[in-house]
């Protein structure tokens, strides 16, 4: 069979200018316009917005791959900055990662975390519920997370100040080299130091995750390197983007009044919320895969060594996937298949732990909370690749 | 293609073969000679077999032929008599069937892994065939104690091809080495892996490094309950009718909302059909079924009563019953 193809349709705009990083969807929908596959003449690599393609990619982990970096430079010709995290690699040794975390984290170890999940939550909305204003993020969303993730995990106290940065750090170098990667790496080494103490067996409690990983390395799954990695994966990939997702969430909500009067009254909803508010705001917006082997994706022929840009927050308001309300929140929407967490083999094995954190906090909320609506404009975060807000003002009603 | 659970077919045992060492092979026919009804690869029947005894086995024939089923039944000495009572029948016999269900479906890809353990070939039989209809990539890695213990094997191989079918035989080359096999996972394929519980057990924790959901397994008997699997008693609230039952420890939710007059449908009471399934309408329950998908199992909202039980740790479910 013939395969007709054509150039990719090539687009001067940057997907990392500080405009298109603040309010990302205006750029988003031109670029899906575009066509199925674009090249970006600003970083140099191809781009794909539409549910299809993007689906295509994240699924086709073969042609599509991992180990060359999440980055705009291939991390195989020229070396990261740090040794590849499991986000970085390819089979077979991301098969044996996989394997022994998914081992670790799974439905009946994320139902057990429910109770020491649920009190923290309890204590933070009581006192926010004390208040007729708040900020969702300063005071709510960047807090919970780092309440209760570090403690599953199994790190010790010292040292947890590092990981906000250092998430900082790990999902701007997602994007290129400019001034906010810059600046996430302003003191990179001292807080990738503390974080990889934090990673190592001596360190960690007997009965969190990270002893569990280690566990593996006894059984002879993994080598003390790749646990290591594994715990430092955990740490890296599970705090900034729950707290993009409570926050996200709740900027969402307060948008929506009526969708909360909906959950109040059926707070069972909030997972279903939360699911839903993922697809509109994805916390996780955009990241490369590089082409193993020459091939054509939407018509366009992709070289090899090519870098290509996946932009997952506009696959999840895909017009053609999701309908002409895809641009809205809809609480009876079913929103399954977003590829907010990702699809396929690199499929955030920590989801069921961030879906946990984002539908406690919620419940909690809901149960004191009558009415939350914005008081003041949300600031968007700048970052290369994460969406959220740095503020997010709101005013409730108690009760 | 779900038949209503619980109807049942008189039908005739046409033609019995013994295919392998203790695996016999019944080919059945409507009494009335109709036709059954359409069927997908993976489907299952139920079939009684006296005693007020109902097994479950995969249909082994062609979906394109629906004037005969054909089953495959492995002789198991010490199971509790449904084997033994098969391997009994004699040509000519009548025997009450259920209409075709479908509790392993193929999924649609691009490409298909298949791996069966001795009997647990039977349901991927008519997969190969879809496989192969379809034009699709796919292999069968199919392992036994040795070539005179492995139903259809010979067969297969003649149809297909020993490119695409690999007999591993324990007396001739070891058991099937599950680290080479599934040691590097593959875009778009699916896993498709029946046969013994140890089998499938090894062949699920090494899809653990592969993508969620491209592992499909059938049990043909129920997991064996974990040691630390929650025991306690617990309640379940009926919602339909506004009762609460204890569920004690030694029986199962099936039992007590059925003593106390409320019904629910049920067949194989063991985990295995999928006829007794039920919505969860809130509460944590722990699945000890061999029937729901890992995404079933991790969205909780349905599950078997006939044998899956509450969470440990949560006290109370409520049930759409």
């Amino acid at each position: 069979m013939t395969v007709t193809t054509h150039e990719a349709n090539v687009l001067g705009e940057d997907p990392f200018d500080t405009a298109n990083l603040l309010d990302p969807y205006p750029f988003l929908g031109r670029l899906r316009d575009a066509g199925a596959v674009s090249y970006l003449e600003s970083t140099g690599s191809y781009a794909v917005a539409g549910y299809q393609e993007v689906y295509e990619v994240l699924t086709d982990f073969e042609t599509y791959i991992s180990s060359g970096g999440l980055g705009p430079r291939d991390i195989r010709k020229d070396s990261g900055w740090r040794p590849p995290s499991i986000l970085e690699s390819d089979p077979p040794i991301h098969t044996v990662m996989r394997r022994a975390l998914t081992g670790v984290i799974n439905p009946s170890t994320v139902r057990a975390l429910r109770e020491p999940f649920t009190p923290p939550a309890e204590e933070l909305t009581e006192r926010l519920a004390q208040r007729e204003t708040f900020d969702a993020v300063t005071d709510l969303a960047e807090k919970y997370p780092l309440r209760v993730f570090p403690d599953a995990v199994g790190i010790p106290d010292v040292g947890r100040e590092h990981l906000l940065p250092y998430g900082n750090m790990v999902f701007n170098a997602f994007g290129p080299e400019n001034y906010i990667f810059k600046q996430a790496f302003a003191q990179g080494d001292e807080h990738a130091a503390a974080v990889m103490r934090n990673c190592q067996r001596e360190n960690l409690n007997d009965t969190g995750f990270g002893a569990q990983i280690w566990k593996r390395v006894e059984d002879g799954l993994i080598t003390e390197q790749q646990a290591t990695l594994l715990v430092r994966a955990l740490l890296s990939a599970g705090v900034d983007t729950t707290i993009f997702g409570i926050g996200n969430t709740l900027s969402v909500l307060a948008r929506y009044p009526e969708a909360w009067a909906q959950l109040r009254a059926n707070p069972r909803m909030a997972k279903f919320a939360v699911d839903e508010a993922l697809r509109l705001e994805s916390p996780f917006q955009k990241f490369h895969r590089t082409v193993a082997v020459d091939t054509v994706l939407g018509g366009v022929h992709l070289p090899a060594g090519a870098k290509v840009l996946v932009f997952l927050g506009a696959a999840n308001r895909d017009p053609r996937k999701w309908g002409d309300t895809a641009d809205e929140f809809d609480l009876n929407r079913n929103a399954s298949g977003h590829v907010a967490f990702g699809m396929g083999l690199h499929q955030c094995v920590g989801q069921p732990i961030a879906r946990l954190e984002m539908e406690i906090v919620l419940q909690q909320l809901l149960q004191r909370v009558a009415a939350i609506e914005p008081d003041g404009a949300p600031v968007p975060i700048l970052h290369n690749v994460l969406r959220g807000f740095e503020s997010l003002p709101v005013r409730i009603v108690a009760g | 293609m779900t038949a209503p659970a619980g109807a049942t077919i008189d039908a005739v045992v046409d033609q019995v073969d013994i295919v392998a060492d203790q695996v016999v092979s019944l080919v059945l026919r409507r009494a009335d000679g109709q036709l059954f009804q359409p069927w997908q690869p993976g489907a299952h029947i139920d079939v009684h077999v006296g005693d007020g005894l109902v097994r479950q086995y995969s249909l082994c024939s062609s979906p394109g032929e629906l004037d005969h089923l054909r089953i495959g039944v492995l002789h198991v000495p010490d199971s509790r008599g449904g084997s033994k009572a098969v391997h009994a029948l004699l040509a000519g016999t009548p025997l009450t069937i259920s209409e075709p269900r479908n509790n392993f479906p193929l999924r649609e890809s691009r490409r298909y892994l298949f791996i069966a353990g001795g009997i647990g070939i039977t349901p991927i039989i008519p997969m190969l065939e879809a496989a192969q209809a379809a034009g699709k990539e796919w292999t069968l890695i199919y392992g036994g104690r040795s070539r005179k213990t492995m139903a259809f094997a010979q067969q297969l191989e003649d149809k297909y091809g020993p490119e695409r079918i690999r007999i591993i035989a324990e007396d001739e080359v070891g058991r099937l080495d599950l680290d080479q096999i599934l040691g590097m996972p593959r875009a778009h394929m699916l896993v498709y892996a029946c046969g013994p519980g140890g089998l499938l057990g090894a062949v699920e924790e090494r899809c653990m490094g592969w993508p969620p959901g491209a592992l499909h397994t059938e049990r043909f008997v129920a997991s064996t309950l974990g040691a630390a699997a929650a025991n306690a008693p617990f309640e379940v609230q009926l919602a339909r009718t506004g009762t609460t039952v204890t569920v004690p420890n030694n029986k199962t939710i099936l039992e007590a909302v059925e003593e106390v007059g409320v019904r629910v449908l049920s067949s194989c009471r063991g985990g295995l059909c999928g006829t007794c399934e039920t919505r969860i309408i809130s509460g944590e329950p722990e699945h000890r079924d061999a029937v729901l998908s890992e995404e079933d199992r991790e969205a909780g909202e349905v599950m078997l009563v006939c044998v899956s039980r509450a969470a440990a740790g949560c006290p109370r479910l409520v049930l759409d019953l």
